[in-house]
């Protein structure tokens, strides 16, 4: 061993991994989008697979259910994740750590299988939720079984999840702010409220920016917890496009046309996370 | 500063905070509830909030239902293999990224870093193709290799071996060590911190791990808890009190790992995002 090759030494199973199992089918999956089954042939196919994506109503669905999603589930998300941020970062709340480890919990539990206690929990009948929902007078409502009310149960299934994980990042960076910000804003007279909007949410600019490029990439991916909680019904009200991809892949077995979705997917989350981005850098 | 905070403040803060508590961990209660309950007990009306005894019968079903004894065997075999064999990938080459200079480094870590963004499920169907063409197609091999170079745990290596002073690396150089020496009975014992964190979030991601797995395993025993959860929730019958015991499978093992190691949990799920 020579000191010349011993960092590719290092470096050498990572990227043969790297190789076979990433760029090979990222580099595959896209020739594959151009190309279509006769047979048990696959031949090329130019953009025959891209144009009927464009006319298929059923992308335009889930594509337009995913982005619901994003524009209204992930701001909640983030908004819930620094109120609570804040709210423990204060030198009122005592038991800091048990607050912390309650609501990371769900963080940690497989989407599977939290997807599989919200079905229970939401149980248009006998579900838990319908019944405390009861006593408010509220009649049972058909979280699964109705277009509106199952988008609605699988963006609170999703808020539950990730909420306190981004509540986490956030009290990362509350605690990197410097207290002597706050003691100057506060002997100039400024109110909690004041200090929130001028030190609190700029400091956390970069913060914020990480947890929503994060966010929009997850949400953009989401599968598991449309494919457990509803299959992308009532109506395909829940299809998501990851779901979408996998149904005509896996389903149909339609490995050309599911590149084709596999492929817009990643240009839509290519431009999303450079509009974010540059957004970002301009602002500063 | 100004410390005499009206005691209703205080409380109103405290209810917001409780009332979050309740919400994170009730749904954990109650798939405790569920699991050691028959299934007539969860859709009770009203509800029965008490768990029961009938955990042990439960179990029994689910295993002769789908084999859970076999699959959480698998579970653990698959997480445990992939975890040990990508943190020894990852951490060799967040070592070479952070230690050396050499051609293409930037080349290649700025492909790794493209590669955090692009989303998994793109290389799906070439993989199936890969797995399928050499008949490896529900093996623990398929489930286990894609992810092995986990882009993610390598950046973070790379982050926190740039902590390593070279001082130190080169007065082994100077003492003769040879680079494997130093690599493994320098750098990694210093590393430990670092180490345990990604091997954790390696280990949590593929405990998890559903849509690879759901595509690639094809008969009851060889599936992993998600892919057989999954697959009794689409039963026609569905029993939930042996659901509520296979999800609590799943999740009872990370949690009381979580409980243990919460620390090391949540700086590994950070991944350097912030400095603390």
């Amino acid at each position: 061993m020579t000191p010349k090759n011993v960092p590719y030494i290092f470096i050498l199973p990572a990227v043969t991994f790297f190789l076979i199992f990433t760029v090979y089918p990222v580099i595959s999956s896209l020739l594959l989008s151009f190309q279509k089954r006769e047979g048990s042939e696959y031949v090329f196919a130019g953009l025959e697979n891209y144009t009927r994506l464009f006319q298929d109503e059923l992308f335009y669905k889930a594509l337009g259910n995913t982005f619901l999603i994003l524009i209204v589930q992930v701001p909640i998300q983030l908004f819930l994740a620094v109120v609570i941020a804040v709210a423990l970062n204060s030198q009122l709340v005592k038991m800091k750590s048990f607050f912390r480890i309650a609501f990371f919990m769900p963080a940690i539990t497989a989407l599977v299988a939290s997807s599989i206690i919200f079905m229970i929990m939401l149980d248009e009948n006998y579900g838990l939720v319908n019944y405390l929902l009861s006593f408010v007078g509220i009649d049972p409502i058909a979280w699964l079984s109705d277009p509106f009310w199952a988008k609605v149960a699988l963006m609170a299934a999703i808020t539950w999840r990730w909420t306190g994980y981004n509540m986490v990042i956030f009290l990362a960076g509350l605690q990197n702010i410097p207290g002597s910000l706050y003691e100057a804003a506060e002997m100039d007279g400024a109110g909690k409220l004041r200090q929130f909007f001028y030190i609190t949410v700029p400091q956390l600019k970069p913060i914020f920016l990480f947890t929503f490029v994060l966010s929009t990439i997850g949400t953009l991916q989401l599968f598991d917890e449309p494919y457990i909680l509803t299959e992308g019904g009532p109506n395909n009200s829940t299809l998501t496009i990851t779901l979408y991809l996998y149904q005509n892949g896996f389903r149909y077995f339609d490995f050309g046309y599911a590149s084709a979705i596999a492929y817009v997917l990643v240009l839509i989350i290519g431009v999303l996370s450079w509009a974010q981005m540059k957004w970002a850098g301009e602002d500063k | 500063m100004r410390h005499n905070v009206s005691p209703f403040r205080k409380t109103l803060l405290y209810i917001f905070l409780f009332i979050g508590v309740i919400v994170s961990v009730f749904p954990f209660y109650w798939m405790f509830v569920g699991a050691t309950n028959p299934s007539g007990e969860i859709f009770k009306v009203p509800p029965n909030f008490l768990p029961g005894d009938y955990g042990w019968e439960n179990f029994k079903n689910l295993n002769e239902n789908v084999g859970i004894v076999r699959v959480l065997g698998n579970s653990l075999f698959i997480t445990l293999t992939f975890t040990v064999l990508s943190a020894i990938v990852c951490t060799a080459a967040g070592y070479a990224f952070a230690k050396f200079q050499f051609k293409g480094r930037n080349a290649i870590f700025f492909m790794l870093l493209v590669a955090i963004m692009i989303p998994y499920h793109v290389t799906l169907i070439p993989l199936f193709e890969i797995f399928s063409n050499v008949n490896w197609l529900n093996t623990f091999q398929a489930v286990i290799l894609p992810q092995v170079a986990y882009p993610f745990a390598i950046f973070l290596m790379r982050q926190n071996m740039q902590a390593i002073p070279d001082s130190l690396l080169e007065a082994a150089r100077v003492d003769g060590a040879g680079e494997f020496h130093i690599f493994f009975r320098i750098v990694l014992p210093v590393m430990r911190p670092a180490l345990a964190a990604v091997a954790i979030f390696l280990f949590m991601f593929q405990w998890n791990n559903f849509i690879w797995p759901l595509v690639v395993l094809q008969s009851q025993d060889m599936y992993t808890l998600p892919v057989a959860l999954s697959s009794l929730v689409g039963m026609s019958r569905i029993d939930y009190g042996q659901v509520m015991m296979g999800t609590t499978l799943s999740t009872l093992p990370i949690m009381i790992f979580f409980l243990l190691l919460q620390k090391q949990f949540i700086s590994g799920i950070l991944g350097g995002s912030v400095k603390e």
